[in-house]
């Protein structure tokens, strides 16, 4: 990989349901160690973007390359391999909620880096520390925690593996303002800790603004803006104006169905 | 619409249909017989399907095995064949009633329960979670039930099949005055091999559709409760009809010798 090469590329990248085109185009590229948030609307494809990105959705057109590498259109095993590399805090957690807490984080080093049970068990209690759970929690089940409590070991469970690239999807939402908060320190400090490139999806701005060194916006299946977050209070767009101050009259109209 | 168009669609929908069912097969099966295999996975499972469908494979058989004997015995008694009761339950029970009782109530429990923890977690995402940890959701989920299921549904159908001709023998001997030793004599006067061997293939047959159906419609389940509601029905009523439609076939293959 050269000095140059982006660690994650989208080009062009269309992805439809049915006669629904929700991708529309789109182009982004993360720099290695870099945090790139996207932000936008519900329903406007950001989870899909995602999905792309992990492999877990197959865009229609254009190309995803994983340092530098392509990943649209490759085999299972060549995927897999990427897969290592990834880190992923899903909108709702996605916890296992057949597992206790301890094997869901620990299910990584398990399942694809085959440590015994024994010593994952310990990785799994060092992992929970730092996203500030104690040993109560550890024999529990997902359904017996807070939604807060969720978060963070869903978070535990994304970077337990020490990935390269971490994806967020919407960290924060469904949580109280100081909880969400909770939760976007131990983000940059774990990504940080990491040295991991991070991508981010959320509409919550006060997260975006704390973890994002740039920031995107998609709206209607494209990227129509970017930049670092200074230059996003001064964007000149009258799209990025309305989002982040949260309006509802300007040029973004909000679908009132679906979603 | 035109009538024809209608028919027509109807035809290739269900043609697609059938196609990505036999695909999905076709994938269960190559992942099952490949490593990496789940052997704590395989064994809860068969548990969960073999053990605790005992007690309703159990009354529903000893229940049949009981009227069997109560209606062929009015029934025969028109033509003085009252001798014939024991061969009848044992011969009903083995080839016909054990194996598709057994199906019916299993569809009805497992496949059901499958389809609604599957589609949940497809809801969920934990699907696409097992995914990003580099864990094949074909093999930890789907495989493991595929096999327990095939492996345990003979295993209660034996069970099923002794209790159900038992159940002939207290009915034939308690309440329409048989001689308890004649009574065991002629059960196994004219029983074959063949007989119980092709019951429990069917029943082996029966246990891999009923984790088929419950694996596919849990794993292709919609969105949201309804989606997953929709899959646990339909799991259930595929299956039982599919259990109903290979009886007739592998009877024929069995017995078109005149067996
Ligand atoms: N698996 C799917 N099947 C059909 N439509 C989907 C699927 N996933 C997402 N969509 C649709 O794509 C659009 C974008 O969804 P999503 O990316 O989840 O939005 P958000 O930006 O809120 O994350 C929505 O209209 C949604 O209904
Ligand atoms: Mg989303």
């Amino acid at each position: 990989m050269t000095e140059g090469t982006p660690k994650i590329a989208l080009q062009n990248v269309h992805k439809s349901f049915g006669a629904k085109h929700v991708l529309r185009g789109v182009d982004l590229q993360v720099a290695k160690g870099e945090s790139l948030v996207i932000i936008g609307g519900s329903g406007t494809g950001k989870s899909v973007a995602l999905k792309c990105v992990l492999g877990l959705m197959e865009p229609e057109q254009g190309s995803i390359k994983i340092d530098g590498e392509e990943m649209v259109g490759v085999s299972r095993s060549e995927r897999a391999d990427a897969m290592r590399k990834f880190g992923m805090l899903f909108q709702g957690g996605a916890l296992f909620d057949s597992l206790p807490v301890w094997e869901n984080v620990a299910f990584g080093l398990i399942q694809s880096q085959g440590m015994p049970r024994r010593d994952a068990r310990d990785a799994a209690r060092e992992k929970l520390r730092q996203v500030g759970l104690g040993e109560e929690v550890i024999d529990l089940h997902p359904a017996e925690l807070s939604g807060g409590m969720q978060k963070r070991v869903a978070l535990a469970r994304a970077i337990a593996t020490a990935p390269e690239i971490i994806f967020f999807d919407e960290p924060t939402t469904g949580l109280d303002p100081i909880m969400a908060d909770v939760i976007n320190d131990l983000i940059v400090n774990c990504v940080r800790e990491l040295g991991a490139t991070a991508l981010s999806i959320t509409h919550d701005m006060a997260s975006a603004r704390k973890i994002a060194d740039r920031i995107a916006m998609i709206h209607q299946g494209k990227i129509i803006w970017q930049g670092s977050v200074s230059e996003m209070e001064n964007s000149g767009s009258p799209y990025v104006d309305q989002f982040i101050h949260g309006r509802a009259e300007g040029p973004i109209k909000m679908a009132i169905q679906d979603h | 619409m035109n009538p024809l168009a209608k028919i027509g669609a109807t035809f290739l929908a269900f043609l697609a249909g059938t196609g990505r069912l036999v695909m999905f097969a076709g994938a269960v099966v190559g992942q099952a017989v490949t490593p990496t295999y789940y052997p704590r996975h395989i064994l809860k499972q068969f548990i969960e399907i073999g053990y605790y469908s005992l007690p309703v494979v159990g009354l529903t058989t000893l229940f049949s095995g009981m009227v069997l004997a109560l209606q062929s015995y009015t029934g025969f008694a028109r033509f003085s064949a009252e001798g014939a009761v024991a061969t009848v339950v044992v011969l009903s029970m083995t080839r016909e009633l054990g194996p598709v009782l057994a199906g019916l109530m299993v569809a009805g429990r497992v496949g059901a329960a499958m389809a609604a923890e599957i589609g949940t977690m497809r809801v969920t995402e934990q699907i696409d979670a097992l995914t990003t940890l580099s864990t094949n959701p074909f093999k930890y989920l789907i495989a493991p039930r595929v096999i327990a299921a095939t492996v345990s549904l003979p295993i209660l159908v034996l069970i099923g099949d002794i209790v159900g001709v038992f159940g002939g023998y207290v009915v034939s001997t308690y309440k329409l005055g048989f001689n308890p030793s004649n009574y065991i004599q002629s059960t196994v006067e004219y029983l074959e091999f063949m007989d119980v061997v092709s019951g429990l293939v069917k029943a082996a047959v029966f246990g891999f559709i009923i984790a088929l159906m419950g694996c596919y419609h849990g794993y292709n389940s919609g969105r949201g409760a309804q989606g997953v509601g929709a899959a646990t029905t339909n799991a259930v009523v595929s299956a039982s009809i599919l259990i109903l439609v290979a009886n007739y076939f592998l009877t024929e293959v069995f017995f078109s010798g005149g067996g």
